[in-house]
């Protein structure tokens, strides 16, 4: 569904990936991992025009994305939850939903935004409660699933989410990643990107390991959840257990 | 008592002018966080469109004003696509800077279409004014409380009820965000100027008939629009109502009561008064989040 390869990013000079391929299969869940710094956030950020003059090539459906700007990657049915959420924090819950959904308005598809509407407000109940309120005055795990559903209005095939754990206490965390395994099982493909390697690795099929801008390891999440060297760099297992092994 | 009243009409309808186009001032920054020394150029060109239409053509009054908002809106629109958005290096101090050229090459095509003498054109319609309590209401100075009424009004349920306003004001809110979403952030910001030379335009149209029109009318109206949005808090679409307000009525009552010399050091001296005390303006942009 998306295939990356050989893809280059740069900020100014300084390359922040290093030639990573990747492959997502329609209806999976795929995890980034890797610590601060490794290139997996510039790797969304390209994937959804954000970030131009990237090399090697992106392709989505078999069309690639080279050349197209983030309102032309979103109507292709790519969408993005980005790190920090980047809520409209002064508009109401249901104006952030409705502005998720500005593509689908622009194609005429009133019915369609009205029925996703009412599906991503079935899927986070709370936004129903609040959809009168300012988007700010929402809780850190509620405007994580304000974020999530308002990525979802556009009605995406594949979500890519950036650190959707970050900040989160581990109750709401567990909710937000029981939540992607349901939108998985509606047919939307998720890459996800996370530090918490763990909580991702377990909803996973399949997990890429970065670091310093390239893919050190790979393979299926069960394996990788198993393998030393990720116990070790992202599972906060101590230094200690292995010197001692 | 009767002088007082007098006074505060005046002060009114000279902040309903202020407000409006402190309006277009605000909107624009809201959206670029761009300071249009511009602007006043485009009120003045809104008033020189009427004098065209409305004095020397003799278009009916609704036709003739509805003509010169879409001039001068296209010749803003313009102005973004030819001066703003060909820059190569979009940097805040550049962009301003052409801004501050733009007003001098709009006022100096002010002077070659529409020569160096000032005109003014009859009031929107000949009712004779309103007595209050021994003081006078021109008629015109009711048009222009219900023009600046109406496109007040107007602008508000275009940011609360479309989707354009509402993405309008997403863009202003935060652009990486806006632009995730999937609106086109670089259409958002051109409607932005758009709409910002459609408020310069109602301002030049509502006081073409109270005041002399020449070229350079622009600067000196547009620097109060400035200091009335500074006043209330740029950015803020209630900061510039009050910072309009606030200034006629100030501007009114210092000629009236101390001396008419004052009339034009008014806004100055406030805008220094705000800086001083209160450098975000009345409704400074930190408490209440924009538009």
């Amino acid at each position: 569904m998306l295939r990356i390869t050989n893809l280059k990013c740069y900020y100014g000079r300084i390359m922040a990936v290093k030639g990573v391929s990747l492959s997502v299969k329609k209806s999976q869940i795929i995890a980034l991992i890797g610590a601060n710094g490794s290139g997996k956030s510039t790797l969304l950020e390209a994937v959804c025009g954000l970030l131009p003059g990237w090399e090697g090539d992106i392709a989505f459906e078999g069309a690639s994305l080279k050349g197209c700007d983030p309102t032309a990657v979103v109507k292709k049915g790519i969408s993005l939850v980005p790190e920090g959420r980047l809520i409209f924090p002064p508009l109401s819950v249901l104006d952030n939903l409705k502005l998720g959904a500005y593509t689908m308005y622009r194609k005429r598809e009133h019915a369609l935004v009205r029925q996703t509407l009412e599906k991503v407000l079935e899927l986070f109940p709370i936004l129903r409660q609040r959809a009168k309120q300012p988007a700010g005055t929402l809780s850190g795990g509620e405007q994580q699933m304000l974020a999530i559903g308002r990525a979802l209005m556009s009605h995406p095939r594949l979500l890519l989410l950036d650190e959707p754990s970050m900040g989160l206490a581990p109750m709401i965390v567990e909710k937000i990643f029981q939540i992607l395994e349901s939108l998985r099982k509606d047919g939307i493909t998720i890459l996800l990107v996370e530090q918490n390697a763990q909580a991702a690795l377990q909803i996973a099929d399949h997990g890429y390991v970065f670091e310093t801008g390239s893919v050190v390891l790979q393979g299926p999440a069960s394996e990788l959840l198993a393998d030393q060297e990720v116990k070790r760099a992202y599972l906060g297992k101590d230094y200690g257990e292995f010197y001692d092994d | 008592m009767q002088e007082f009243i007098q006074y505060f009409f005046s002060g009114i309808t000279n902040g309903a002018i202020y407000a409006v186009i402190a309006i277009g001032f605000s909107m624009l920054y809201n959206s670029t966080e761009l300071i249009n020394f511009a602007h006043g150029e485009f009120v003045m060109l809104g008033s020189m469109c009427m004098i065209t239409f409305f004095g020397s053509m003799h278009l009916p009054l609704i036709p003739a004003i509805i003509l010169a908002i879409v001039c001068v809106t296209a010749a803003g629109l313009l102005f973004e696509r030819l001066a703003i958005r060909t820059v190569k290096n979009p940097e805040h101090i550049v962009l301003i800077i052409i801004t501050v050229g733009a007003s001098i090459f709009l006022r100096g095509l002010g002077m070659l279409i529409w020569g160096k003498d000032a005109f003014s054109i009859p009031p929107f319609s000949s009712h004779p004014p309103l007595d209050i309590h021994g003081a006078k209401l021109l008629s015109q100075s009711i048009w222009i409380i219900l023009i600046f009424l109406l496109t007040t009004v107007g602008l508000q349920l275009f940011y609360k009820k479309t989707l354009t306003g509402k993405a309008m004001e997403a863009n202003a809110i935060s652009k990486r965000a806006a632009w995730i979403v999937g609106i086109p952030s670089r259409l958002m910001v051109t409607l932005a100027f758009g709409l910002s030379a459609t408020m310069g335009a109602v301002a030049g149209v509502i006081i073409a008939p109270v005041t002399m029109c020449s070229y350079d009318m622009g600067t000196m109206i547009g620097l109060k629009g400035f200091c009335a949005a500074m006043l209330g808090g740029l950015g803020s679409l209630w900061g510039a109502l009050i910072g309009g307000f606030l200034l006629g009525i100030l501007e009114a009552f210092g000629v009236g009561f101390v001396s008419s010399g004052l009339k034009d050091a008014t806004a100055f001296l406030l805008l220094l008064f705000i800086l001083y005390v209160r450098p975000g303006g009345i409704i400074s942009s930190a408490d209440v989040k924009r538009f």
